[in-house]
């Protein structure tokens, strides 16, 4: 299949998934709502849904060591694409995902994409993924992107999932959900940067069912100008297990956080923390920067860069 | 060399537009290749004379030459760059940088891991997996303060002051920070050492003592001249007058934590 690329595809592709031509391996690169690419890989085997716009990727047991590449690409206005993914990751895999989604908007009108993936994780499988939201362009439409993210975790299996969203996001509503098998551990790792007029809400619902299992939140995130975000976490334990929840946001400018990080333990041996901490970023830190030769933007640009590392 | 003319420093105490005097008048210069020890009782100015260098306060009034150069407005980027460097007594903490990325930016270059593992040394952290730690609350007040004390190292700066180096380190590692100040001090090439401390082992160190007292230099001299008098004069101050009459407002002191 001959596939053209753009400029600004390559561009959005690079942002969102660190590629740079086409990857090795399985992958399905989406583009304004349509196939532009895919590849199936020995042990992993990616179809067209037949009920709803997407793709099923089947992980075949015991695949170790493969990466897996699913970035959906928009530079369309007025286009809403919704997409349902759904990984199918047999047991004893060791497998990571990238996906991500990159917004290019020129236009005055809206440029949307709702990506709902699911994750059914195998006995002992982990998983690594890593999603990537990004939106450019000079337009005023906006660029929106609404994620639904879906976990279900059997026993002993464990994933570590990296959200990050860095500028050029007008609105965002992600959703995700979790349900956590006996052993099962789960690592959320959420990085949001807004700016302007832009809002983001992140909503979080981890039920941690199997006894031992384990559940952490962490998210980081920096309001700059006029943004407004909302977090709202919810760790519930029904068994024996672990749940500990971290909000952190610096807040710029005349930028809104507020962070609900709720815990409901169902189970006398439930161990669930919450840390929310909502902030300027301190003066002692760009003093100190400061005085190591840095000018006051300079100091500040480096606290927000390690900040959301 | 450093000359600091008639420096005051005042700060309005909130109270119908009163001020209180910090610093107060002060005269001091500290000559190239000199390792100096300013003393003297807590709340004496000593910090607040080290921000006053750096740039980090502004004097009310005075002027501060800086090998002949009048850095009296010069904001702290600038002085930084200049050459002078301050170790902060309680230094800041950063969530997600890394102990490496820290003395990369004091040193203004990537620096090898060889290198960056000899400043470690040198403050007596021994292990180069500190390199990889957050400079956040993960780390202990020892670490924290021993790694501030690494990047005026990896700085290296014409004029270092540091702010009480040895509050909450360990003896083993106060022996090797005092080891590295002396060799600092030894190798006598043109840098100057201030030293902000109540220790008497580093103040043996000194080529002079200040002692800075109510924001002002009482007394300055060789350790020779100094230490037996510091002793008396450090007793001498008396045993805690309150002000009189003792005025207590109590609507100003929170009751709720
Ligand atoms: N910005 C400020 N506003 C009000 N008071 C101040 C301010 N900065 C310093 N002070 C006061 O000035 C005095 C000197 O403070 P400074 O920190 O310089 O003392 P120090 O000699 O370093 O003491 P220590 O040995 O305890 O470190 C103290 O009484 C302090 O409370
Ligand atoms: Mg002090």
């Amino acid at each position: 299949m001959a596939v053209d690329l753009s400029p600004i595809d390559e561009s959005l592709l690079a942002e969102i998934a660190g590629l740079h031509g086409m990857p090795k391996g399985a992958f399905n690169i989406r583009k304004d709502g349509e196939l532009l690419r895919r590849s199936s890989s020995a042990f992993i085997d990616i179809e067209t849904k037949t009920d709803n716009p997407g793709i099923d990727i089947r992980i075949k047991p015991g695949t170790k060591g493969e990466t897996i590449y699913i970035p959906v690409i928009v530079t369309q206005s007025g286009l809403k694409d919704v997409v349902y993914n759904t990984f199918y990751i047999g047991e004893d895999c060791d497998v990571k995902i990238i996906a991500g989604c990159g917004i290019h908007n020129d236009s005055h009108e809206a440029s949307e994409h709702d990506g709902i993936h699911s994750f059914y994780c195998g006995k002992n499988s982990r998983i690594q993924y890593i999603e990537k939201h990004y939106g450019q362009g000079e337009g005023t439409g906006e660029r929106i992107l609404n994620p639904v993210t879906n976990v279900y975790m059997e026993e002993g299996s464990s994933c570590e999932m990296e959200m990050v969203q860095l500028r050029g996001v007008t609105s965002t509503t992600r959703d995700t959900n979790a349900e956590l098998g006996k052993g099962a551990k789960l690592v959320l790792i959420e990085k949001l940067l807004t700016h302007d007029k832009q809002v983001a809400v992140s909503n979080m619902n981890v039920q941690l069912n199997g006894e031992d299992s384990s559940v952490r939140v962490i998210s980081r995130s920096v309001a700059q100008d006029d943004s407004v975000q909302i977090f709202n976490p919810l760790v519930t334990g029904n068994a024996a297990c672990r749940g500990h929840v971290e909000c952190d946001a610096i807040l710029m400018g005349n930028a809104k956080v507020k962070a609900i990080p709720g815990i409901e333990a169902a189970h006398e041996d439930a161990m669930l923390v919450h840390e929310a901490a909502i902030g300027k970023i301190a003066g002692d830190q760009i003093t100190k920067l400061m005085t190591l030769g840095l000018t006051s933007e300079e100091a500040e640009q480096e606290i927000l860069e390690d900040f959301l590392n | 060399m450093l000359e600091l003319r008639n420096i005051v420093f005042e700060v309005p105490t909130g109270k119908d537009g009163e001020i209180k005097r910090i610093i107060d008048d002060l005269s001091l210069t500290i000559e190239d290749d000199r390792f100096t020890v300013i003393t003297g009782p807590n709340g004496g100015g000593k910090s607040t004379l080290a921000k006053l260098i750096m740039g980090i306060e502004q004097p009310t009034s005075g002027q501060i030459l800086f090998n002949g150069q009048d850095i009296t407005n010069m904001p702290i980027t600038e002085r930084a760059q200049l050459g002078i460097g301050y170790g902060f007594q309680q230094p800041a903490r950063f969530k997600g940088m890394k102990v490496k990325k820290l003395l990369d930016i004091a040193a203004g270059r990537k620096l090898p891991m060889l290198a960056c593992n000899e400043y470690l040394q040198k403050v007596g952290l021994c292990s180069a997996s500190y390199l990889t730690r957050e400079v956040d609350k993960s780390l202990s007040g020892g670490e924290v303060k021993r790694i501030e004390i690494a990047t005026i190292l990896a700085r290296d700066p014409k004029l270092a002051i540091y702010d009480e180096p040895e509050a909450g380190i360990d003896l083993w590692s106060f022996d090797r920070l005092t080891e590295t100040f002396r060799d600092i001090h030894e190798a006598r090439d043109g840098r100057s050492i201030v030293i902000i401390s109540h220790q008497e082992r580093i103040i043996q160190l000194a080529d002079e003592i200040v002692l800075l007292r109510n924001g002002k230099v009482a007394e300055t001299g060789t350790p020779a001249d100094l230490m037996p008098k510091l002793g008396f004069a450090a007793k001498g101050i008396g045993d805690c007058p309150f002000t009189q009459p003792t005025v207590l407002h109590l609507t100003e002191i929170p009751t709720t934590c």
